[in-house]
Parts: C-alpha cells; structure tokens; sequence
C-alpha cells in the first residue's frame, strides 16, 4: 500500500485541499468530496470559535477528515505561534500548516521567522508542515529541527503558474527525508501530475479548484492528476533527453 | 516623507498624457495579459472607456484568481459628529450649529453590541475631527469597549502622530483608513477654509505615521468630486506605490468614496459619472492585482450590485453615518447613504452572484500580547 505519512499518521490521498475562495460553503463541500482529500487546510482567522454553525468546523469534521489549521495572516514567528496554539484548542489535533507572509501582495514565506516559529512549535509537541520558497538549505534545516513535512512553493500563491521553481523542488525532494508537499501556484491537474511525477510527496491545492467553473468537477480532475503522477513516478519515469536517440545503438557494429 | 516628493506637476503632466494617449496605444495596452501602474495612463484615458466591457472581464477575472469568489463586509460604526474644521462638502462642518454628540462609554458598548447582534465581525469607527472631545484617549477607551465583540477593528478619525497610532493598534486596532479627500492642494485649501484640517501636508504624512506605527491594514482615498478625478486617481497611484515600497508589511486598500448628500448645500465641481467610478475600478484591479477595493453604502443599490464582481472585496452594509445611528439616536448624519438594505439582503444579493460573503477575517486574538 502506497501511503503518506505524515507526524506518524498515514494518509492514502496525496491530495490536500485549501479552503479560502469557494464561493459558498456547499461549494467547498462537494470539491472536498470528490478531491477525496483526507487533510484539509482552513486559515485559522476565518474560523469564528463563538459561533456552533461556523462552515469550516461543521463541514470538515474529525472522523472524515484531518483538519489543518494554517496561520494564514501570520507576518511573525510569535504570531504563527500563537495563531497555532489558539487553532490546536479547535481542531484537537497537533498539525499545524506554519505561514509566515509578511509581505502581502505575494504571500512570499519568510525564511527566518518561519524557522524560528517552527524551533517553538516542534518544541510544543506540534507537527509542523512549514510553507517554504524552493530553498533546499530551509528544507533541510526545518527537517533537522523536527518538522513533520516541508511545503515548497511551485510559484506565488493564487498565481496558478505551475512549477516555476522545478529545479529546486528536485533538490529538496532528493535530499529530504520528510514528505515534500507542494503547496503553491499549481493551477491545473497537469501541475499537479509534474509535481508528482518528479517525486512529490504529495500536493497541494485550492485557487484552481475554488475559482473552477465547476469546483467539485476540477477537484475530482486534481484527484485523477495527482494519482496519475504519482504512479508515472513510481513506475519509474524513462529519463528526459536533450535530443532523439535510436532505438538500436548505432555503433553497435563495433561489439 | 510622502509630502516631501508629492510631485504635483508631474501628477498634471500624466492627466494631461492620460487625455492625450492615442487610441491605438490604448489597444495595444488592453491586449496586455497583465497590467502595472505604469498602463493606468492608458487605462484610464478617455479612449479606453470604449473598451470597457474588455477590461471588465479582465478585472472580474483577476480579481477572481486573487481574491477568490469572496466579499469581505464590515459596518461604519460612528462614535461622534463633534468637528473643529470647517469643511464645506461635509455635514459634520463647524459653522453648522446642531447640537452635537460624542457617545459615552455606556452607548458605545450598546451601539457595539447591537451591531454585533446582527452579525458584524468587522466594524469600522469613524468620528469628526474634534482632538478635544474626541482625543487618542477617548478612542483607546471605545476601542477597548468594542474589542469584545468584533474581530476587526478599523479607525476613520483625524490625522494622529505615530505615538497615538501605537496606543489604538495596542488597543486593537488593525486597520486605518484615512482619506486625503483631495490630492489637490490648491483645492484642498479651497474646501477646508479653517480649522487643524487645512494643513494639507498633516495629513499626506499621517497614514505614513500609521504605516510606522504598525498597521497591518492600510485603507486610502479620495472624496470624488473635489478635483479632476483622474488628478486623484495618479495621485492615489503615487501615494500607493510609495507606501507599498517603503511599508512592505502593510495590506493596502483604496476606497473611491462619491460626495453625496448633506445637511447643507454643496455644489460639486468636478462630478464623476458611473462609468468613470466604473473605469476607476477596473483600472485600479488590472493595475494593483493584490489591492482591496472598498465600496460604500454611499453608492445606490443597483450599482453596487453591478460593480460588487468587477474588482471590489469589500463592502459595507446598513451603514447610518450618525453617532448613535444603530440606537435610534435623533443626531446629524455626516451624509446620506444611498443603499439602506440589511445585512442579510446584502448577503442574499452575494450569494446570487455567486460570491460567499466573509463575515470573518481576522481576529485579534490571535495577536500576541
């Protein structure tokens, strides 16, 4: 069985979903359904704790789903820490997805107070998926720390521009041994079978999906992609060449 | 500071390249994928009004991809009409002489609990400009009072000193909105003849202060109908492109609020028309993919249901513009407000258009201490 595991839990989807953008909350329902996502990300500020009715909490329930919590909002480590800690009472699980995005027209992560708020939060018992730009050196430094994933970005959030940052993401994925998640910019199931298919962990996904004519319909094609990659990778992809090579090797005269 | 190198010919030079662009540089421009304030000259010149259906579609669909398929909604809330300035479009103004009201502690938590009743997460407190009845004092206390029962807090009140922005964002507050109301300075001191307020400088510099001072959000405008709008429109661009450089942290918004109106008689010189508002916006979405747009309940119903999927991601709902307004309090309105429907057929009319209404966006809970 080919399985994700992540802080210790396994997961059979590769597929994790965000849920900002959907245009209502029945919306959101139907694309969680047919991604058959079993981890589903929620920005901790959107949640209303004082209201029992809240969308977020009543669609995406602990017996059907692993909710994670994202500090989505969060420009400093100890405002990530404390968006975490204050999410943990909600969801009753220790996932934290850490975003640290001072600067708000791009949501590019910020390398040093990401790292930071992830030192506290592995330290308080968290399992810290950290959003991450492309940069091997973070990933191997939130891995030596504790993480429990690394989430590199394929370009900005929202952008829906694929894999720009491709020879990096190979970088961490050789050299990580905690599952590599790609978290950003992945705007069509074609994205997401690359991302897959040179070895992601998994990926994961929601302007594409959220501003989709058809939300649930283009969940269930980011399904099909994702598992789509992941099979193409581990049937063992034939390597890329620069330029065509003959079947039938062409000195083979000389053996 | 932004007064320092506000460059006033120059904003009248790009008005003047704005009028004058041909109209085969306006297409090429519109055929663009994506835009910067540098194409605002051609997308807010006269030539590109016949190709506005065009740039509609871009701005829906930009403003889709960025924002998503939501509207942000949050309700002014007015804490006095007390104003030592002399403004002579504004309600508020010193020589009218209504009695005058600043609400006390008491009102303020009942006005705030009223309208936490209807179900607002987001208020915005607003106040004439009175530092004697209404001080940075006064309004730590009213923000104090409110933070309870919102998760967002903005203020709307007179030009403060960075010190005093510290001491609300301390006291909760996360969004300031402070609009310049002309960019022109000329006819800035036309329109204020006394008061604090007539030192136009003050207030260009003031949003900077609160930019210092660590506001996470940044909403700024200009009163339509002063001046030339596409005078405002560059020099909005200039202040925007100058803070979002310099004050990288901030999330910015701009708000294009129309004169409507009040108590007294006020003949606007420079009118804007709908399609103008119309143009504005697309303009300002295709420019500033990442900009929150504000749209007030100054604006008639039917065109804010026809704008609301165009570029806009935030708007009011059952706005009064009166201190006590919510209570049934008897006192002077700023202005009149154009679209008087609950919170509830807002949500309606957003949803039909396929837009989830968020109620909830922040929380200042999650504010370290």
């Amino acid at each position: 069985m080919d399985e994700l595991t992540i802080g210790k839990k396994p997961f059979s989807s590769r597929l994790l979903l965000g849920t900002g953008k959907f245009s209502s909350p029945k919306h959101m329902e139907d694309a969680i359904i047919k991604s058959e996502s079993e981890i589903i990300t929620v920005a901790v500020r959107r949640i209303d704790f004082n209201q029992e009715n809240d969308p977020f909490t009543q669609i995406i329930t602990p017996d059907k789903f692993t909710f994670l919590p994202n500090t989505s909002g969060a420009r400093t480590a100890s405002e990530a820490v404390r968006c975490a800690e204050i999410a943990r009472t909600l969801s009753g699980n220790d996932f934290v997805k850490l975003e640290v995005t001072p600067e708000q027209n791009h949501l590019m992560p910020d390398p040093i107070e990401t790292l930071e708020a992830a030192k506290q939060l592995v330290r308080l018992g968290f399992h810290v998926l950290p959003y991450i730009h492309a940069d091997p050196i973070l990933a191997k430094k939130l891995e030596d720390i504790g993480c429990a994933a690394v989430m590199p970005l394929g370009s900005p959030i929202g952008s829906n521009q694929g894999i720009q940052t491709e020879l990096f993401i190979k970088l961490i994925i050789e050299q990580a041994t905690v599952p590599v998640i790609i978290d950003a910019g992945l705007g069509s199931p074609s994205h997401a079978s690359k991302a897959m298919e040179c070895g992601a962990d998994a990926v994961l996904v929601n302007t594409a999906i959220a501003t989709a004519q058809n939300p649930a319909a283009m969940a269930e094609a980011f399904k099909l992609a994702t598992i789509a990659g992941r099979n193409a990778y581990l049937a063992g992809l034939a390597p890329e060449k620069e330029t065509a090579e003959a079947s039938s090797p062409l000195t083979g005269f000389l053996h | 500071m932004f007064s320092e190198q506000f460059n006033h010919p120059l904003i009248q030079k790009t008005v003047s390249q704005s009028l004058l662009v041909s109209k085969d540089a306006v297409e090429q421009c519109i055929r663009k994928s994506t835009f910067s304030s540098q194409d605002l000259p051609y997308l807010l010149s006269p030539h590109a009004e016949s190709s506005l259906e065009i740039l509609a579609k871009k701005s829906l669909a930009l403003t889709r991809q960025r924002f998503g398929n939501t509207m942000q909604l949050f309700i002014p809330m007015y804490l006095s009409n007390e104003c030592f300035n002399t403004c002579t479009y504004c309600g508020f103004s010193l020589e009218y002489k209504y009695k005058r009201k600043t609400l006390t502690k008491a009102e303020i938590k009942h006005e705030a609990s009223l309208l936490a009743k209807k179900g607002f997460k987001h208020i915005l407190l607003l106040t004439g400009e009175s530092p004697k009845h209404v001080s940075t004092p006064y309004l730590k206390e009213a923000i104090s009072i409110i933070t309870p029962y919102f998760s967002s807090i903005g203020i709307e009140v007179q030009p403060l000193e960075q010190s005093d922005y510290q001491t609300l964002i301390q006291a909760g507050a996360d969004k300031l909105t402070l609009y310049q109301e002309t960019y022109h300075k000329e006819s800035y001191l036309k329109y204020h003849t006394y008061g604090l307020k007539r030192n136009f400088n003050n207030r260009l510099d003031a949003v900077e202060k609160g930019a210092k001072a660590g506001f996470y959000n940044i909403n700024i405008g200009s009163l339509l109908g002063l001046y030339d709008w596409r005078y405002e429109a560059f020099a909005m661009a200039e202040h925007l492109d100058y803070l979002t450089k310099k004050y990288w942290k901030a999330k910015y918004s701009i708000s294009f609020p129309r004169i409507q109106e009040m108590i007294g008689t006020f003949h606007e010189p420079y009118p804007i028309s709908d399609k103008h508002l119309t143009q504005l916006i697309i303009a300002f979405r295709l420019a500033y993919p990442d900009l929150g747009i504000t749209l007030s309940t100054r604006e008639p119903k039917s065109l804010r249901d026809n704008l609301a999927p165009l570029g806009i991601t935030t708007m009011s709902a059952e706005s009064s513009t009166s201190p006590a307004g919510y209570s049934a309090g008897n006192y002077e309105e700023q202005f009149q407000t154009n679209d008087n429907r609950s919170l509830d057929s807002i949500i309606s009319m957003l949803k039909s258009k396929n837009l989830d209404p968020v109620i909830k966006d922040w929380d200042m809970s999650l504010m370290p201490n």
